[in-house]
């Protein structure tokens, strides 16, 4: 029994968490998501862009709500200086109805989000990116015709009241980008909502 | 045999005299929770005896969470005559324990130990939790004396007693 386990184990890790997904400096896989406004959209429409902040999202989960705002400022600060923010919702609307397509329309109106919000809705992408949670930032910095992973984790140090945050790390990190630095740190981690998939 | 868990419970509610707890337990039933940062709750992280601990994060408005809750409290139902202590790290906002963590913690007659931690700074908190750990909620650690290990994912009753049967001492 305890055998069985143990390949268990070993089968959750060669195909789960940790066999896949991005580290800093691995090129990211370009897209074609629907987007709240009907479009599809994919990085590679983001021509002048420097790079993206592209942010795995979704609609329920409280740390996700808890950010919203400092994602609207973030877009709003940011975007103009070359790097919008894109949220990308990986959930499954079955195993999280919160999370439905029509349901991100709604939400994306209530706050009027200034960026695009995706959903990956065959959840191709973020096991790709080696997404865990909502929200899981991967900061993309644009390399001629591609993307790279410059950053990966989360916002800042306090996602409950942005007014206590001691570490900027999102910020901190395109920052560096735009002065030629590398991001320190590469890696942050924070508590989120796991991506919701059917059973 | 739960009515013996009870009893332990508030004996041990009792010994440690809880300085910091909140929420008045309204019946027999009712549940008291800690609230720390994480500097505070780490010796349990570290305990160095002959139990097995059993450590769960957790969050009300986790539904994956909330659906494995009643294993873990079924554990240490079934495993409260044996060394064998759970302890649920409840994430949500401190804020909320008066109206929502101890109506839920009643509502579900949870008898295992809960915890609220209250420490913002996750980046700091998670790899000292351990190394593997995302950052996704439901997360368990499970330890003892020569054991140790960290759990991304859900758990039904029989998987968790799979890990901890032949760590029990």
């Amino acid at each position: 029994m305890k055998k069985i386990y143990l390949l268990l184990l070993m089968g959750m890790y060669s195909t789960g968490l940790f066999a896949q997904g991005y580290e800093v400096g691995d090129i990211a896989t370009d897209f074609r998501l629907l987007n709240v406004d009907g479009n599809y959209v994919s990085m590679a429409d983001y021509e002048d862009a420097k790079g993206i902040v592209l942010i795995f999202s979704c609609n329920h989960c409280p740390y996700v709500v808890a950010y919203e705002d400092r994602m609207i400022e973030l877009h709003n600060t940011y975007a103009p200086k070359g790097f919008p923010l894109v949220a990308v919702n990986p959930n499954d609307s079955i195993a999280e109805p919160r999370d439905s397509y029509t349901k991100m329309i709604e939400r994306a109106e209530e706050k009027n989000f200034p960026f695009d919000y995706l959903l990956d809705a065959n959840q191709l992408i973020y096991p790709e990116y080696g997404a865990t949670r909502t929200p899981h930032v991967y900061l993309l910095e644009k390399e001629g015709d591609q993307f790279r992973v410059a950053y990966i984790g989360a916002i800042d140090d306090n996602y409950r009241d942005a007014s206590a945050v001691e570490e900027h790390f999102l910020a901190n990190a395109i920052d560096a980008l735009l002065a030629g630095e590398r991001p320190d740190p590469e890696y942050t981690r924070a508590i989120g909502c796991t991506i919701k998939v059917q059973n | 045999m739960k009515y013996i868990g009870t009893i332990t419970m508030l004996a041990f509610f009792a010994v440690l005299n809880l300085s910091k707890a909140h929420g008045l337990p309204a019946s027999a039933e009712a549940k008291e929770v800690e609230v720390m940062d994480f500097d505070t709750f780490l010796p349990r992280l570290e305990m160095d005896n002959d139990s097995v601990y059993v450590i769960n994060f957790w969050a009300t408005w986790c539904a994956p969470c909330v659906r494995e809750l009643p294993a873990f409290e079924q554990l240490n139902e079934t495993y409260s005559d044996q060394k064998v202590k759970v302890i649920l790290v409840s994430l949500d906002n401190p804020d909320l324990i008066d109206d929502r963590v101890i109506p839920f913690m009643e509502r579900m007659g949870l008898q295992s130990e809960v915890i609220l931690l209250d420490d913002p700074n996750s980046n700091r908190w998670i790899p000292l939790v351990s190394e593997e750990w995302s950052g996704a909620i439901p997360a368990t650690v499970i330890y003892s004396a020569g054991h140790r290990s960290f759990h991304e994912r859900e758990f039904e009753f029989e998987e968790l007693e799979e890990i901890v049967l032949p760590l029990i001492q």
